[in-house]
């Protein structure tokens, strides 16, 4: 028994105890479990915006915030303070009910996807889980999907050139790099033979990062992708379109959109984890089990904040080339070759990811690796063409210029 | 009233005046807005029904998608930003006779069709109802014809809506 | 226990109570002083022209549509990807040949230079 169980345990007797009816105990147990929950994802989103600022601080060479309490750790609480006494600005001719709702929706989309996310093995009284739906993985993705009709209504509510011009190209981009996530996902279940996110952490004999490499890789890029962080970031980028679909918010409104990205951030971290990582799984206190799983988290985030303080940003044609001729792609051969070698894997050779483990999941790492090997072997080869055909038509207009003077 | 068809009848209400305020509303941004409540309201009766993977499978395709090709689709439109037209047309006798009828048609269709007793429990769906659906999607003697059938629909729908959305060459 | 779904909508509501509290004290705590100017719709600090409008270009419109085919496509492969090892080898090539048809409509597209970003 893990100390969280025990206490919901203790709990519900107490409530039964008091007399309330059976439902009405589900239904404060349930309160109770999504605002944990809800607040372990605002904390976590505190935490990390003080922890991106240090770690981009120190890449880009500077120490990054320090005022605040003790290496800057009360930073994120002294920003909400500041932003809770702005002033809430709201544009002229904006639409009120569209304008408030926009962020509000999408930071209720961003923390929905915790609902399903299994931080604990079961010991005893049902897995750690705020509730272990068997369509998992699709709720995940259609949270996403939720989340970018929010960012239409923001965008949209504001009553601004800018702001409209800013949403049409995130929702581009946001809906582009949907496809891959559904596609790797796809792969996932296929290995894992479930949507159920609980089951998925269970089914990982080998830690699909393994077998499913490119899958996995997929899925992170798109993720990034679709959580507006960079190298992605064109959407807010302040130099390009003047920060975007958010122009117009000011105050809380612009902290929950902020909150929003993080926390979605946050989740796609968690999802890789719970999918490719083997979530909570150590061979340890099984009590303890959460620490561990937020620990790993972190680290697949700090991947995140790597990202951003290393890669330049992409420029939209290049990101929707990215997406649609390269991403797309793989993705589908990925589900092909997943399928195709799995069930020659475990026709042909009885090998399956539950009866051998280790050998199905080397021959899969092996399709992996040169399935990556060949598209960026392609890639190379394109390149080097376009380069050839560029140097070409200079060397071509060159002549004309010399002769045709 | 068990406490599920309680919430069958509210997310039934809240989809109906949503639909309602899709065709009444002024603004076509705010129809295309009430639309994506209609749509959630529908993802709602599912999960009441017990159909989980539909639920999720509504959100995720008609909110994540289809909303947002509406919502382009109006933005194409040039009159979007401008206030309201008249919301009725000269058809607009002609179609509220064709309603009527619709209605008179459907009401008896409902009433006529011999639907399980009141107050007999809903069926219960297979426990692993997601794995049933995808055994039978490809199974030969179930829905593979149809599911193939499906995907050249899609194939004819992508290529023939990319061909008329192109916009025209030359004139560029 | 609440079904999966109950939890799901409960979850929900208390994030909409989550994200809305503190726009809620925000409003609350924060000075009130609206001003003609401060409302003005931003417009890198010139006044507003012409309507609020913007070019919309039809490649936003063929993205979605993309998008809308492959997103149903997903919603087929998914169930079927739950029951993929229990499915024989015939619903495998199904499946495949599933994919590779809409593949071609990704290959068409492509040729035709609808996915690149005019």
């Amino acid at each position: 028994m893990d100390p969280f169980s025990s206490i919901a345990v203790a709990l519900e007797n107490l409530l039964a105890s008091l007399g309330f009816a059976d439902w009405l105990i589900d239904l404060i147990m349930a309160v109770l479990r999504s605002a944990i929950l809800g607040t372990v994802a605002l904390l976590a989103f505190m935490f990390l915006t003080w922890l991106e600022r240090k770690l981009i601080g120190r890449m880009q060479d500077r120490l990054g915030p320090t005022y605040a309490g003790p290496i800057g750790i009360l930073q994120p609480i002294a920003d909400g303070i500041k932003t809770l006494t702005k002033e809430i600005v709201v544009p002229k001719g904006a639409d009120r009910w569209i304008y408030f709702s926009g962020p509000i929706l999408a930071a209720m989309a961003a923390l929905a996807v915790f609902a399903v996310i299994p931080f604990g093995p079961d010991t005893g009284n049902g897995p750690l889980v705020g509730t272990a739906l068997n369509v998992g993985l699709v709720y995940v993705l259609a949270a996403g999907a939720a989340g970018i009709v929010a960012t239409i209504m923001a965008g949209w509510g504001s009553n601004n050139k800018f702001a409209v011009l800013g949403t049409f190209r995130a929702v581009a981009q946001l809906i582009s790099y949907e496809v891959p996530q559904l596609l790797s996902l796809v792969a996932v279940a296929m290995v894992a033979g479930t949507m159920d996110m609980v089951k998925i952490v269970d089914a990982q004999t080998v830690p699909f990062i393994f077998p499913l490499f490119v899958t996995a890789l997929l899925f992170l890029i798109s993720g990034v992708a679709e959580s507006g962080r960079s190298p992605f970031d064109l959407l807010e980028a302040d130099s390009e379109i003047v920060a975007g679909f958010h122009i117009e918010y000011s105050a809380m409104m612009f902290a929950l959109v902020q909150m929003a990205e993080y926390i979605h951030a946050f989740a796609i971290s968690c999802i890789v984890v719970t999918v490719f990582l083997n979530g909570w799984a150590w061979p340890f206190l099984p009590g303890l089990a959460p620490i561990w799983f937020l620990v790993k988290c972190f680290a697949v985030f700090f991947i995140l904040i790597w990202f951003r303080g290393t890669l330049p940003r992409f420029r939209i044609d290049q990101m929707m080339a990215f997406n649609w001729q390269f991403m797309v792609p793989l993705a589908l051969v990925n589900v092909i070759v997943v399928a195709v070698v799995d069930r020659a894997l475990s026709d042909a050779a009885g090998w399956t990811s539950a009866s051998q483990p280790w050998g199905w999941g080397l021959v899969m790492f092996a399709a992996n690796a040169v399935m990556l090997l060949a598209a960026l072997g392609l890639m190379s080869l394109k390149g080097r063409e376009a380069r050839m055909r560029d140097a070409e038509k200079a060397r071509s207009q060159s002549a004309v210029a010399a002769t045709g003077r | 009233m068990t406490a599920q068809q309680g919430f069958f009848v509210f997310f039934s209400l809240v989809t109906l005046i949503a639909g309602l305020r899709v065709v009444t509303a002024r603004n076509l941004f705010h129809a295309a807005i009430w639309l994506v409540l209609a749509l959630a309201g529908v993802a709602a009766l599912f999960a009441v029904l017990d159909a989980g993977l539909l639920a999720a499978v509504q959100v995720l395709i008609y909110i994540g998608a289809i909303a947002i090709l509406i919502i382009f689709a109006i933005m194409l439109t040039r009159g979007m930003m401008a206030p309201e037209r008249r919301r009725l047309n000269s058809w607009s006798s002609t179609g509220a006779v064709v309603s009527l009828v619709l209605l008179i048609v459907l009401v008896q269709a409902i009433i006529a069709f011999p639907w399980a007793t009141p107050g007999a429990a809903l069926a219960e769906p297979p426990a692993d109802s997601v794995v049933t659906l995808g055994k039978a999607l490809v199974d030969p003697n179930q829905f593979v014809l149809p599911f193939e059938l499906a995907s050249v629909l899609l194939l004819v729908a992508l290529i023939g809506g990319i061909f008329v959305a192109r916009e025209r060459r030359g004139g560029e | 226990m609440v079904e999966p779904f109950g939890f799901i909508g409960i979850f929900i509501a208390v994030a909409f109570i989550l994200a809305s509290v503190p726009v809620l004290l925000n409003w609350l705590i924060a000075p009130k002083k609206p001003n003609p100017i401060k409302e003005e719709t931003y417009e890198c600090g010139i006044e507003t022209v012409g309507d609020t409008w913007v070019q919309f270009k039809a490649q936003y419109y063929i993205y979605a549509l993309i998008f809308v085919v492959f997103d149903i496509e997903a919603a087929f492969l998914l169930p079927w990807a739950v029951a993929y090892k229990q499915v024989p080898l015939v619903g495998v090539i199904a499946m495949l040949l599933f994919i590779v048809l809409l593949a071609d409509g990704l290959v068409y597209a492509w040729r035709k230079g609808d996915l690149k970003w005019r």
